[in-house]
């Protein structure tokens, strides 16, 4: 804190006397604009939220190096929601009502999202929010650039079926919302893409499982029926370890049947013992091992920033720098931090994404991204096997669910609704209920 | 002259040594063309064209060509970035140690950034397993032509079919034989010819593969016109039986196998609450920081990993007197810094060993980073001992279980054998006629406490062995801890063995039939009712020791 006085202090001196005589009231607030860093610092989820808040500390200070925005520094206000769901909304209520931030960038399971939102509509500030999630939600105050289940599951379950020929489906994940839906919506659509439902087999395991043994038993069973098989895995974080442990000690190797992660990314795979790794797949639209030279720099950025040189980058952290210099964008284009002027001058503004494409903010605040699918390489890092050859639109309402399939989002008038349904046309409302 | 020199690599090659540079230099025979073209194709950073010059290095039918595939595949192929050259680099502490591909010369050592590896999709390692194997079909030792059969087998083409064929005419050894006949047959059942396929069903119904069962059971099958795919009923019969019987195998099987998941489960809460098993059983303090002493634990392990990169399987083996004089020392100042104020009081135990959890998870986030860390697992304990196809069992597991059984017993000896055993349990029936009889109750405390922790580090060890070693990993076993030690009875070392085996092979039971969540629950509400009924556990401690 003592160091965000000594430049706030700088920047008096730099800001113009006039400019000074104008804002006759509370100076220190007038003269920063703050940002909300809302990722838990402690607790389960600290683990991946700790690069996220650091990411957004060194954008900040990339953009105030570059004489910050609006003429203004920004200022990074960072809170500790400490993986404690009903915290995430006290926090969100804090950053808004007591620090008064022009933006927040947080969160990272679902369930903290859903907590968040209420807050953040009521309070009508702005979050955004940079994991990949299951979808079925578009809410006027959160921008999503993470990806929707159109930018990673479906893609990924495509690559299996064209590329590997896979004919049987193993859809593992942890009990809860975001494998459950993500689940759901592959099911739909391996049905409706003529695949028999014996040749699904559908597991949840509960929140940091350790011991696969029986399923791992199960999955090589149900793939020795002499057809090409492959496990999409919606299996979050800490149980991943045991589960490729024991696959690569039973005997399944990536050759035989493929495990196609959403939830394993160069951070989760610094602290594995990559072996029984190497060959199984992850989709995601970021790949630290991209080739091209906006990715070079931002990596040399990070592991300067960082001081690590051995530090990695994800996917995440590329959702929060395209989110953070889209704000940026907007909030240059409405010349106001104001949400509603800045929700309105966002839809449509562009940004070059690190992979080498352009990533869009869409009128359903998703954003458009490129899908990459990697083979985990011994040294933690993907070889990209496939991508598209252009950006995939986010979707935030999934055509293959029955329910889901006539409700679009759409925040630009005259629909102005996030969940818009096409045959009643009516809206109901920003969720989902 | 070439077969010589054929059998000789592949005899060197199956003890481990992959570099033999003066013997490949020697050969004749090199097509020093053809080689040269398909290793700068090699180093072509497209997968078409990798996958192109595998082809071409396959073709060649050299024994360096398959120095060069094996390297590939064993990750052991890189390019030299300076001359852009071939090489095959072995690991070493600072670096690689590196010999050139092509005629095996010893190049020195360099550092990692010098050199950058071939990199591989899974189609590429499928068709280099399978041309590795088609070339060492000639290989002198059974074992290996046993291996390229099987490595063939996984991909059947016409091609390798017909050199199987040859194979068979030409071998000599009979298990390499049977091994190409049952290969054969699955192939012979397709057979136009009624007695060949009987023949061939003949022979597979004693060799139960998963490949096996599948065709059997295809035989079976109705096309759409709800006419059997198979015409012939006695072929169909017949392989009906040879179905009946491979399945009543395969439930034993399945049987064994679950008994084993279960036992090994049930190890891994027994090893995680034996150590509560003391400090809550025998001394009566609800430790909460139970978890967070298998932790650090578990964290020595990574330590230990990090001093001797080299030798992982000596740094597990000593981690285990590191880790248990690690926790034990935790586990003594927690005793005498806090706990030792409180007895009697156990709600205010509970709170405050609740808080040194927290405060040791903090700070192993803080000195260590929140991110997980990696501990590899040693050669020995990776992979599973194949007893035959349908029924393997894993290393780690087996060791784990292993491992249980030989703490619990050295446990049992020292309550039941040594001076401290002998006091802890005077303490432990009754504080004041212990103190009585001159026992010094403060120390045996602590001593206690330390033992129970030192137990708990050494869990870590083990399940550093199977989970993540990160700051949570206690929280995530303290309540299994706690409800094995209950079950079993509070001061029962026997019932905790036994309850951890019997919630391990319940959870194992049921999971199959109820999935993983529900499993878990249910065994949860069992427990609470067999508490209802048993407050004092499986094996209640009887007489005075109850009532203080």
């Amino acid at each position: 804190m003592n160091k965000m006085t000594i430049t706030f202090r700088n920047t008096l001196v730099a800001v113009s006397m006039a400019a000074l005589t104008c804002f006759s009231g509370s100076v220190y607030a007038e003269d920063t604009i703050k940002v909300g860093v809302l990722h838990s610092l402690s607790g389960t989820m600290a683990i991946s939220e700790t690069t996220l808040k650091d990411t957004m500390l060194m954008l900040i200070d990339e953009q105030n190096k570059k004489g910050g925005l609006l003429g203004k520094k920004l200022e990074a206000v960072v809170v500790d929601p400490a993986s404690n769901w009903p915290l995430f909304a006290e926090k969100a209520r804090e950053l808004l009502t007591k620090d008064k931030v022009a933006a927040i960038f947080g969160c990272w399971t679902s369930v903290s999202r859903k907590s968040v939102l209420p807050v953040i509509e009521e309070l009508n500030g702005l979050l955004f929010y940079p994991v990949q999630y299951e979808g079925e939600e578009s809410s006027k105050n959160v921008f999503y650039t993470g990806a929707a289940p159109n930018q990673q599951a479906i893609p990924a379950v495509d690559y299996l079926m064209n590329d590997l020929k896979t004919k049987r489906w193993v859809l593992a994940g942890t009990d809860y919302v975001y494998p459950r839906t993500t689940n759901k919506i592959l099911e739909a659509y391996l049905l409706s893409k003529g695949v028999a439902k014996k040749d699904i087999m559908i597991n949840y395991t509960p929140f940091g499982h350790s011991d696969w043994q029986s399923i791992v038993a199960d999955i090589k069973k149900f793939g020795s029926a002499g057809k090409k098989t492959a496990v999409v895995s919606t299996i979050n974080g800490d149980a991943n370890i045991p589960f490729y442990k024991e696959l690569g000690n039973q005997g399944v190797s990536a050759e035989q049947i493929p495990v196609i992660a959403f939830s394993v990314g160069e951070e989760e795979l610094s602290g594995m013992d990559t072996k029984p790794l190497v060959g199984h797949l992850a989709a995601w639209n970021y790949f630290m091992s991209v080739d091209s030279t906006k990715n070079a720099a931002f990596i040399k950025q990070w592991q300067e920033y960082i001081k690590n040189p051995k530090r990695v980058t994800n996917d995440p952290m590329e959702a929060h720098y395209i989110g953070f210099n889209m704000w940026v964008k907007a909030v240059e284009k409405a010349g106001s931090t104001d949400p509603e002027k800045v929700q309105a001058a966002i839809i449509g503004v562009e940004f070059p994404n690190l992979t080498g494409g352009t990533a869009k903010m869409l009128p359903n605040h998703h954003i458009s991204k490129p899908v990459l699918i990697g083979e985990i390489q011994d040294n933690g890092q993907f070889l990209t096997v496939w991508q598209t050859n252009k950006v995939v639109d986010g979707d935030a309402w999934s055509d293959f669910l029955p329910e889901s399939k006539p409700i679009i989002a759409d925040w630009t008038a005259p629909i102005s609704c996030g969940n818009y349904n096409t045959k009643t046309k009516k809206c109901a409302g920003q969720n989902y209920k | 002259m070439k077969p010589n020199f054929f059998r000789r690599h592949f005899c060197l090659m199956a003890i481990g040594l992959l570099l033999l540079p003066s013997l490949v230099l020697s050969d004749e025979n090199v097509n020093p063309d053809i080689l040269t073209a398909a290793m700068s194709r090699l180093n072509n950073a497209s997968m078409l064209d990798r996958s192109a010059a595998i082809e071409q290095l396959a073709a060649v039918q050299e024994p360096k060509a398959i120095v060069i595939l094996q390297a590939l595949l064993d990750g052991h192929l890189f390019n030299l970035k300076a001359e852009n050259k071939l090489v095959i680099a072995t690991e070493i502490e600072a670096g690689y140690t590196l010999s050139d591909a092509k005629n095996g010369q010893y190049l020195g050592t360099v550092t990692q950034d010098t050199v950058q590896k071939i990199t591989l999709n899974n189609a590429l390692r499928v068709a280099l397993r399978k041309k590795i194997g088609r070339l060492e079909l000639n290989a002198s030792e059974a074992k290996v032509r046993i291996n390229a059969v099987q490595a063939i087998a996984k991909d059947i083409d016409p091609e390798s079919l017909v050199l199987l064929r040859t194979q068979l005419g030409m071998e000599k050894d009979g298990s390499v034989q049977d091994e190409i006949k049952l290969v054969l047959g699955l192939e012979q059942i397709n057979s136009n010819d009624k007695s060949q396929r009987l023949a061939a069903l003949d022979l597979l119904k004693d060799h139960a593969s998963p490949a096996v069962v599948n065709r059997l059971n295809a035989l079976q099958e109705k096309d759409a016109t709800g006419q059997f795919v198979e015409t012939d009923a006695d072929v169909r019969n017949s392989a009906k039986t040879a179905l009946i019987n491979i399945n009543s195998k395969l439930r034993v099987y399945a049987a064994i196998e679950t008994l084993f998941f279960g036992l090994s489960l049930g190890a891994v809460l027994v090893l995680a609450a034996i150590g509560l098993a003391i400090t809550f059983g025998v001394m009566g303090v609800i430790n909460m920081a139970h978890g967070e002493l298998m932790m650090l634990g578990a964290y020595t392990t990574y330590v230990m990993q990090q001093l001797l990169p080299d030798y992982l399987g000596w740094a597990l083996i000593l981690s285990i007197p590191a880790a248990f004089m690690i926790s034990a020392l935790v586990g003594i100042a927690i005793e005498r810094g806090i706990i030792r104020f409180l007895y009697g009081r156990p709600l205010e135990t509970l709170l405050a060993t609740f808080g040194v959890s927290l405060v040791l998870q903090q700070a192993v986030r803080s000195i260590f980073s929140p991110l997980n860390r990696s501990v590899a697992s040693p050669e020995w304990m990776s992979g599973a001992w194949k007893i035959n196809d349908f029924l393997s069992l894993t290393w780690n597991r087996f060791y784990i279980l292993v491992f249980c059984l030989l703490v619990f017993a050295l446990l049992l000896q020292i309550l039941k054998r040594t001076r401290l055993g002998l006091e802890v349990r005077a303490v432990a029936q009754n504080r004041n006629m212990a103190k009585a009889m001159g026992i010094p109750t403060a120390r045996v405390d602590a001593l206690t406490f330390g033992l129970g922790s030192g137990i708990a580090g050494v869990a870590g060890v083990a399940l550093s062995q199977i989970t993540n070693v990160g700051p949570n990993l206690g929280q995530a076993y303290i309540v299994d801890s706690f409800m094995v030690v209950v079950f079993g009875g509070v001061g029962n070392l026997w019932g905790t063995l036994l309850a951890g085996f019997s919630l391990g092979i319940a959870n194992k039971l049921l999971e199959p039939v109820a999935g993983a969540v529900l499993a878990k629950i249910l065994v949860l509400v069992f427990i609470i009712l067999f508490i209802q009924k048993r407050p004092r556990g499986l094996f209640p401690q009887k007489g005075r020791a109850v009532e203080g």
